[in-house]
């Protein structure tokens, strides 16, 4: 945001510099109603960021003169406030995120990283999860008159998976932080708005903070004989259900519910989706472990339509992962390089039209599995960005 | 394919040790899993070209600290649900592992992939002669069905004379609670 001093000289210029205040909403600094700007007088008024251009414009072709005040207003801020660190924004203050933080953190986390960067993130409201939790998604997109294509990425949907929702926080930190000195993000999020959900299977992820570290799926009951708890939300999906790869019996990990879309958590992200799906050009769904690129389709070893391409960028993605830390990822159908599946969230995008459509599995390969020490959270994260 | 017997597998390996990342060995083995029978582990017949580094001195540090203690070991959760393991445990982790790649070569067919994940209890049992004893509840992790299947197994140890799993069971899911 900059701040503009302007001594408007005629009064065709007062007239158009009030014109310009009212339709652009701009913040006036000095004199504080428009009525109130005069020949003669100072002006000093706040123009956001994406507005500096056109305000600059049009006063150029007005021929208005006038001079920055204040280049950057958040810096002048920043450099007010008092701050143990330096005035680098750092926002949320002291969030360790080479840690696993459990959801009351994580909520916590979404709060303030919206408030820290406010010029760029929102925080909406997605739907609740079987124990009434509400769910959220952090939406990244720089204010443009275009409509902007989308990427979704999902983190958690298997709660002992830890590495993943630290993936996703991992990830928003690193875009935020980086936007404005990062050609690459800056120049990609010119072009495509970042939808992401840093915990899915919010009841099973506390559950496994709780309870039981090595729990996989949501929380609700089934009626058996005594309660028996959880479906495998991504055997839920409405692609292929429940044929392949599942099982109908609520005591196994891969139980894929009473029906296509029976919980509330697949439902939320279904709804979604499914709205948005002519903007989507990218699903991401975040697992560990394995060190794998998936593409569509578990159910089936028929390629998808465009598998040249899904494979392509795959293996892209996949040599600038190794060219990090040396960390080989397999590429390639759930179905040939893994087992068959069903119901996942990943086949479900992609047979609504969503064209790339993956699911990452993260380190390792086993060594210690879900149980993946957060001294590997950096390297982890920083090779898969 | 072998007919009426199996399917045999060749398979050139590098082993890299896990304490000891630079250092690797090639391996080439041969897999026989057999027809039908889900009961018999698969035979496994392997060269190594080269030799294993030697480890004398790690185990019988970890040897005379063991016979040492005053109480018996007793330990839960190796991993924590963080990931740590603590120094003094990482023998004790090391060993379950070995051990239980064991326990899951002789419960292994074409169709599952098992993975240690993590210890749940281990306790020592005290004996008279020079062996370790440690009665190990481990969470084994199968990747096609993801089931997480507990397993109690006896395992002795001694520097000179290596690892043996001496009893081994598959324990029912809710022993967990």
């Amino acid at each position: 945001h900059q701040v503009l001093h302007i001594v408007p000289e005629t009064f065709q210029q007062v007239q158009h510099l009030q014109h310009l205040c009212s339709t652009l909403l701009l913040d006036l600094w000095k004199p504080f109603l428009p009525q109130d700007i005069c020949v003669g007088e100072d002006l000093h008024i706040r123009v956001p960021a994406p507005l500096v251009k056109e305000v600059k414009d049009s006063l150029d072709q007005h021929m208005i003169s006038y001079k920055v005040l204040i280049p950057n207003v958040q810096e002048l801020v920043d450099q007010s406030m008092p701050r143990e660190r330096s005035s680098h924004r750092q926002a949320p203050e002291g969030y360790v995120y080479t840690e696993y933080h459990p959801m009351e953190e994580i909520y916590q986390w979404m709060i303030q990283i919206q408030k820290s960067y406010s010029e760029l993130v929102t925080q909406h409201y997605l739907g609740k999860t079987v124990e009434n939790r509400e769910m959220y998604y952090l939406q990244i997109s720089q204010p443009s008159d275009k409509t902007k294509k989308i990427v979704w990425m999902d983190c958690g949907i298997h709660a002992r998976e830890w590495i993943s929702p630290a993936f996703c926080q991992w990830f928003v930190k690193e875009i935020l932080q980086n936007y404005k000195s990062d050609p690459k993000i800056s120049r990609f999020l010119q072009n495509l708005d970042l939808y992401v959900l840093p915990v899915l299977n919010i009841d099973g992820y506390m559950y496994s903070w709780e309870k039981e570290r090595l729990w996989r799926k949501n929380r609700s009951p089934h009626m058996n004989s005594g309660t028996c708890y959880g479906t495998d939300l991504n055997r839920n999906f409405n692609s292929s259900w429940g044929s392949v790869g599942v099982s109908h019996n609520c005591s196994s990990e891969v139980f894929c519910g009473s029906g296509p879309e029976s919980e509330p958590e697949t439902r939320a992200v279904a709804q979604f989706i499914e709205q948005k799906k002519s903007n989507i050009l990218c699903y991401l769904t975040m697992h560990s472990y394995g060190q794998y690129i998936l593409t569509p389709y578990g159910s089936t070893t028929e390629p998808p339509s465009n598998s040249e391409e899904l494979m392509l960028v795959a293996k892209q993605a996949a040599s600038a992962l190794v060219g990090k830390y040396g960390t080989s990822y397999q590429v390639g159908p759930t179905s040939l390089i893994l087992y068959s599946n069903s119901g996942s969230s990943r086949d479900w995008a992609h047979t609504i039209g969503i064209p790339f459509s993956y699911t990452f599995e993260l380190r390792d390969k086993g060594t210690y599995g879900f149980l993946l020490p957060s001294n590997q959270i950096q390297p982890t994260c920083e090779e898969t960005m | 394919d072998i007919a009426d017997v199996g399917h045999k597998y060749h398979l050139d390996l590098v082993l890299e040790d896990v304490l000891a990342k630079d250092t690797t060995v090639n391996c080439t083995a041969e897999v026989l899993y057999h027809l039908g029978n889900q009961n018999t582990a698969p035979d496994v017949q392997f060269t190594l070209e080269g030799e294993l580094r030697t480890t004398a001195e790690a185990d019988n540090l970890f040897y005379n600290q063991i016979k040492s203690l005053d109480k018996v070991l007793v330990a839960e959760n190796i991993p924590d649900s963080q990931g740590s393991v603590s120094p003094a445990m990482e023998p004790v982790h090391l060993l379950a592992w070995v051990a239980s790649g064991y326990v899951i070569w002789q419960n292994s067919t074409e169709n599952t992939k098992l993975q240690l994940a993590q210890i749940r209890r281990v306790k020592q049992v005290k004996r008279s002669d020079e062996y370790l004893e440690f009665d190990y509840l481990v969470l084994l992790h199968e990747m096609v069905s993801q089931e997480i299947i507990p397993w109690q197994m006896t395992v002795l140890w001694h520097p000179q004379h290596g690892v043996q799993v001496t009893q081994h069971s598959c324990q029912p899911q809710h022993s967990l609670e």
